[in-house]
């Protein structure tokens, strides 16, 4: 297996805080591989770089060998990495399948976009598909805004899966979601891994995150701190450490992890 | 439900071709003539502002270069005055665009408030322009050849061309609606930054909406100087053009379709027959203080959107009640 997603040595700073310093991380062709750490670590902070919403100061990022660090978020999406908000963000003042429709002309030249209509019949075809899948078809006709917090994440996830993306960044998809919701956003990831899709998922709902994931980076203080299997960084001390805060040890463990 | 709407439209079109044909006062010929150059603005300011949220308070520019460019054709190109100047029309539209390609460039790579500032910044530069240039004719402005067409009928070409821009206008912003272009400015407006991550080339697709919008927008200036046959700098580059037009899209209903040409209609018209019947122009200004009051405490999305929601309430009312009807009928325990 190759790594399909990589990001390598990549460090970004605002103004004095280094919120990326020499981060790396990779994901494996067809895993769910899950990004922890804790507040504050750099995780959003490293999925604007993969995606293309900040530039990074230094480093690279490549997907399917191609390097695509400086690509704007558009030029990323329509090369097939999608993903979504950790505070969810969806298009408030049209329909749900309008939202659907918005991400659906990733190939197309924007000037292709003035001359046809809103959506072709197939397109209609797929959106719907996808809602049902996520299991909000019946809302189709609502007016976005309308929708619980839940049904946004839904909503979200489904607009991401219609542009039919290789890889897909979650974004915290079980913060703020009941209990059902979380086991039901687990099995719809899991349904689509098996279909082939890649994951890279950011969440702090530990028990999401181990039981899912196949793979763990975990991330602290703008750095990649470990990764492995989800038992081997459960079972790494220095990722407790990172999580209840080393205080003085921290010079050590920055020692640790670049030896 | 399409084919009742089509209805109305059919009613109002039926309504404004007949209108100069049944009141031939050219004082009021002269009210709709104004009020179609209104109409057409301000549906091609929600073409754009509208649709996708980016508030431009610098239209006077367009309006002002579509003016100026048909004045100065019209002085150099030594056309009999006439009928023929009309063909030009859309060349001010043309002129209009051009010079909305570098300030769409400049100006849109900035949101919400800095956009506006921007945008009312460069009203007063053109209008300095305007008068410093020479060939603007400075403050002393530009007078058109005059066009002999008697009194009584010289109002009603300028209103069936101004006609057919509202009804250019509004086809073109329906279609806008429709297509994929259009749903990508509402998506901009919803979120900007979530579009881009969902493909949409934000750049371009803002910079054609706001030169479309500015395009038809030079084409009712250059109507517009044709029409007063005498431009200046204040009258055409006027920053309370860029307001009412504003104004004329949230009174109507920002982002749709009739909203526009409904709020254009209501407050050119009634500002036009308040200052002729009082001659007193500033008195609008009184009653439209307490419109806007009115408009912004009790439909605050403007007057269709207050509309639509009133029908669709009621036949959500309507709905519930055959709703419960059946189910007493149908022997629910009571």
């Amino acid at each position: 297996m190759s790594a399909l997603l990589s990001a390598t040595g990549v460090s970004r700073a605002f103004g004095g805080v280094k919120a990326l310093q020499d981060c790396s991380l990779e994901v494996q062709q067809g895993s769910i591989t899950g990004l922890i750490g804790p507040n504050g670590s750099g995780k959003t902070t490293l999925f604007n770089v993969i995606t293309g919403y900040v530039k990074p100061d230094a480093g690279t990022v490549t997907f399917d060998g191609e390097d695509i660090t400086n690509a704007r978020p558009d030029a990323v999406f329509a090369r097939g990495i999608g993903r979504t908000f950790q505070l969810t963000r969806i298009f408030g003042r049209i329909s749900v399948l309008e939202n659907m429709l918005v991400a659906t002309q990733h190939q197309e030249g924007w000037l292709r976009g003035l001359t046809r209509s809103k959506s072709s019949k197939e397109e209609v075809g797929a959106a719907m598909e996808w809602l049902d899948f996520v299991g909000i078809a019946k809302l189709a006709d609502l007016q976005a805004g309308a929708l619980s917090y839940g049904q946004r994440k839904l909503l979200e996830l489904a607009y991401v899966l219609v542009a039919d993306p290789d890889v897909i960044l979650l974004d915290e998809p079980a913060g703020g979601v009941n209990l059902t919701l979380i086991n039901e956003i687990a099995g719809k990831i899991r349904t689509l891994n098996d279909a082939g899709k890649t994951f890279l998922i950011v969440e702090h709902n530990m028990e999401f995150v181990m039981n899912l994931c196949d793979h763990v980076t975990v991330m602290h203080q703008g750095r990649d701190l470990v990764s492995g299997l989800p038992a081997e960084v459960r079972a790494n001390p220095l990722v407790l450490d990172a999580y209840l805060g080393g205080g003085e040890e921290d010079e050590d463990l920055e020692e640790l992890t670049r030896g | 439900m399409l084919a009742k709407r089509n209805v109305w439209w059919a009613l109002a079109l039926a309504v404004f071709v007949l209108f100069p044909l049944v009141v031939t006062n050219p004082l009021y010929t002269n009210i709709g003539v104004l009020t179609l150059i209104y109409m057409a603005c301000a549906t091609s300011w929600n073409m754009f502002s509208g649709y996708s949220g980016y508030i431009a308070l610098g239209s006077g520019v367009f309006f002002g270069v579509g003016a100026y460019t048909m004045g100065l054709m019209s002085v150099h190109l030594n056309m009999a005055a006439g009928a023929a100047m009309f063909w030009l029309v859309p060349v001010g539209g043309i002129a209009a665009m051009l010079v909305a390609l570098p300030i769409g460039w400049a100006a849109l790579r900035v949101r919400r408030h800095t956009f506006v500032v921007i945008t009312i910044a460069t009203l007063f530069i053109f209008q300095n322009f305007a008068y410093n240039f020479a060939f603007t004719g400075g403050s002393a402005g530009l007078a058109l050849p005059f066009i002999q067409w008697n009194e009584s009928y010289y109002n009603v070409p300028f209103y069936y061309v101004a006609l057919a821009v509202v009804i250019f206008i509004t086809i073109v912003s329906a279609a806008v609606r429709r297509s994929r272009f259009g749903l990508q400015l509402l998506a901009i407006r919803d979120d900007e930054d979530r579009a881009l991550g969902l493909g949409v080339k934000v750049g371009a697709v803002k910079l054609s909406g706001f030169t479309m919008s500015a395009f038809t927008i030079g084409m009712a200036g250059a109507i517009f100087a044709m029409f007063l046959g005498q431009i200046y700098p204040s009258t055409v580059f006027n920053p309370l053009f860029d307001i009412s037009v504003a104004l004329m899209a949230f009174l109507g209903g920002l982002g749709t379709l009739t909203g526009p040409l409904l709020g254009a209609l209501i407050l050119e018209s009634s500002q036009q027959y308040l200052t002729v019947s009082f001659s007193n122009g500033s008195l609008y200004l009184i009653l439209f203080g307490a419109l806007f009051l009115i408009v912004i405490m009790f439909m605050p999305q403007g007057i269709v959107v207050f509309l639509r929601d009133r029908i669709s309430k009621k036949a959500a009312r309507d709905q519930s009640a055959v709703d419960s009807n059946e189910l007493a009928s149908s022997g629910a325990p009571t």
